[in-house]
């Protein structure tokens, strides 16, 4: 099933002569989990907030083609619509969460959305084991590590069980090792349920080995994309995006002369691949 | 020089930096790392005084950051924040920039020639009449670089500098990072960024848990795994690919994409040269 369809979208803010992103042409399947990358300024925030429906209804300017989200047609929607099934994570957990427990944060979604109270206990105690919270349930979300908090986030968003969650640089504040921890739990969630995540991401070496593909964006529009051992091998470099360093070196052996037939993205490819390369060359 | 004697940190009677010790000589470069809440943050802001020990004592160049001002210090350690929307408040990024420099009583000339040269510096000379509040998070960031560089200090701490930069941004801020620092400045990088510090080659400072762990060369701190792993830090990848062909003779302290390159190079090249 085909949850996200663009077709020629094209957004021009007001105020502004260029467009923030131009003729993007894009489908998206349900669970499948998409990496998009690109310069500041490549549209990619852009993109996202179309997702929700906040572009065109709350940042005004002038569409031209269309977004299909879920079937619905964002130009006729309102982001509370798409709210209940398109949930967004963003840099700084700080600005998502406002209660004074874990557990009223997480439950604040659900109950919203008018459920009964048996269902609201189930989704927050359902969000918060999926995310590794539990044992935080009473605590004040301010008094948590950041990475804690986005956990938090995340499982505020799970609890609405949207078809469709948007990341924007989730870990960008939290320390390697609990930034890891997070992009584990997101991808874990596909298996879980039949849940789409669209990660927006400058830092690839944490995200890349989980996703499906990785898409490119420089000035609004979409460079490259595929998986990300077939992306990481083209051109990406040179449109100025920081690519895995294990990509990096097998990209820089192969113009020397010595292609390793792949492109690795997890350290276990990149091993074996020399290895075979070094014993080959042996016998 | 910054010396750090024996500072202990206390806030709402907890206690977050233990008995720290680090003597920072003039034009060193230093980065650093640890994980969420290890108290490096904490640490930095008693390089201008805006932290004072609990007990012990800050000393930049020699004057003990009790006896001081902010204001003085400010004048010697520029300190950037993690996050920009904790000190930029001016109408437009000029005014932003040239806000320290006014405020120190130059000349409007020289303000003008100095703030244009900072702006185009860090890219942002098309924004001078924008608002800073206008402009993305990693823009924002670069505003407030520019603010504290703009009047020159003599020690430049930056806390994680590289957030909601771009690769091409990271580049750029790489390249004069180091520049400032082969000019002569100290540069202190607070970060988490372990492949932006295998690039920079500062010496590390790994903290954890308001203590130091280690200090050393950034090679001998991040290819040791089980350290970097302490601190929540995860290793470097070629670091870590290194190490798992550690039985082919390879290094695990090459922690460079470039060294590496030439490792497997001249290693492959041997083979040839032995079936030949």
């Amino acid at each position: 099933m085909i949850v996200i369809k663009a077709q020629d979208l094209t957004f021009t803010y007001s105020g502004s002569k260029k467009p923030a992103i131009e003729n993007l042409n894009l489908e998206v399947k349900e669970g499948e989990f998409i990496v998009i990358t690109g310069p500041s300024g490549c549209g990619k925030t852009t993109f996202a907030r179309c997702l929700n429906a906040l572009i065109p209804s709350f940042y005004r300017g002038e569409m031209k083609g269309f977004i299909l989200v879920l079937g619905m047609d964002i130009s006729k929607s309102t982001t509370s619509q798409l709210s209940k099934y398109v949930g967004f994570v963003f840099q700084n957990p700080e600005n998502q969460l406002f209660s004074l427990s874990v557990e009223r944060d997480v439950a604040f979604g659900p109950e919203n959305l008018g459920l009964p109270r048996e269902e609201v206990r189930r989704r927050v105690e359902w969000a918060m084991k999926v995310t590794g919270i539990t044992h935080l349930r009473h605590a004040a979300p301010y008094e948590l590590s950041g990475g804690q908090q986005q956990r938090v986030a995340i499982a505020s968003i799970l609890a609405m069980k949207p078809k469709i969650i948007v990341l924007d640089e989730p870990t960008s504040f939290l320390d390697p090792l609990s930034a890891h921890q997070i992009i584990e739990t997101v991808s874990n969630l596909r298996s879980e349920m039949e849940i789409t995540i669209i990660l927006i991401e400058h830092r690839l070496d944490l995200a890349s080995r989980y996703a499906d593909r990785v898409i490119i964006m420089d000035r609004g529009r979409i460079i490259l994309e595929g998986p990300p051992s077939k992306v990481y091998g083209e051109d990406a470099e040179a449109i100025g995006v920081g690519i895995p360093k294990i990509s990096l070196l097998f990209n820089l052996l192969k113009r020397e002369g010595y292609d390793l037939g792949c492109t690795p993205v997890t350290l276990e490819e990149a091993t074996q691949a020399i290895r075979r390369r070094i014993m080959d060359d042996r016998s | 020089m910054i010396e750090v004697k024996g500072l202990y940190f206390s806030y709402d009677g907890n206690e977050v930096l233990h008995n720290i010790n680090i003597t920072i000589h003039d034009g060193e470069f230093i980065a650093i790392m640890g994980e969420n809440g290890a108290g490096k943050t904490t640490l930095i802001k008693h390089f201008n005084g805006l932290l004072k020990p609990s007990k012990g004592e800050v000393l930049i160049d020699g004057v003990s950051t009790r006896e001081a001002t902010v204001a003085s210090l400010s004048r010697k350690v520029g300190l950037v924040f993690q996050n920009p929307d904790h000190q930029l408040f001016s109408e437009t990024v000029f005014q932003e920039v040239a806000f320290s420099m006014r405020n120190y009583g130059y000349p409007e000339e020289t303000i003008r020639r100095r703030v244009n040269f900072i702006l185009e510096t860090l890219d942002l000379r098309s924004y001078a009449e924008t608002s800073p509040f206008m402009l993305s998070g990693g823009e924002r960031k670069r505003v407030a670089l520019a603010s504290i560089l703009v009047s020159d200090p003599k020690h430049i701490v930056l806390d994680e500098p590289t957030i909601g930069q771009d690769h091409q941004q990271k580049e750029k801020l790489k390249n004069f990072i180091v520049q400032m620092n082969t000019q002569g400045r100290t540069v202190i990088i607070v970060t988490h960024d372990v492949e932006f510090v295998v690039e920079c080659r500062p010496k590390v400072i790994l903290l954890s848990k308001g203590s130091i762990l280690a200090e050393g060369s950034y090679d001998e701190i991040l290819s040791d795994e089980d350290l970097v792993r302490r601190a929540s830090l995860v290793p470097p990848q070629i670091g870590l690919l290194m190490s798992s062909l550690r039985d082919l003779g390879f290094n695990p302290a090459t922690l460079d994409v470039y060294q590496a390159k030439s490792a497997i190079e001249k290693r492959l090249l041997s083979n040839v040269s032995k079936t030949l």
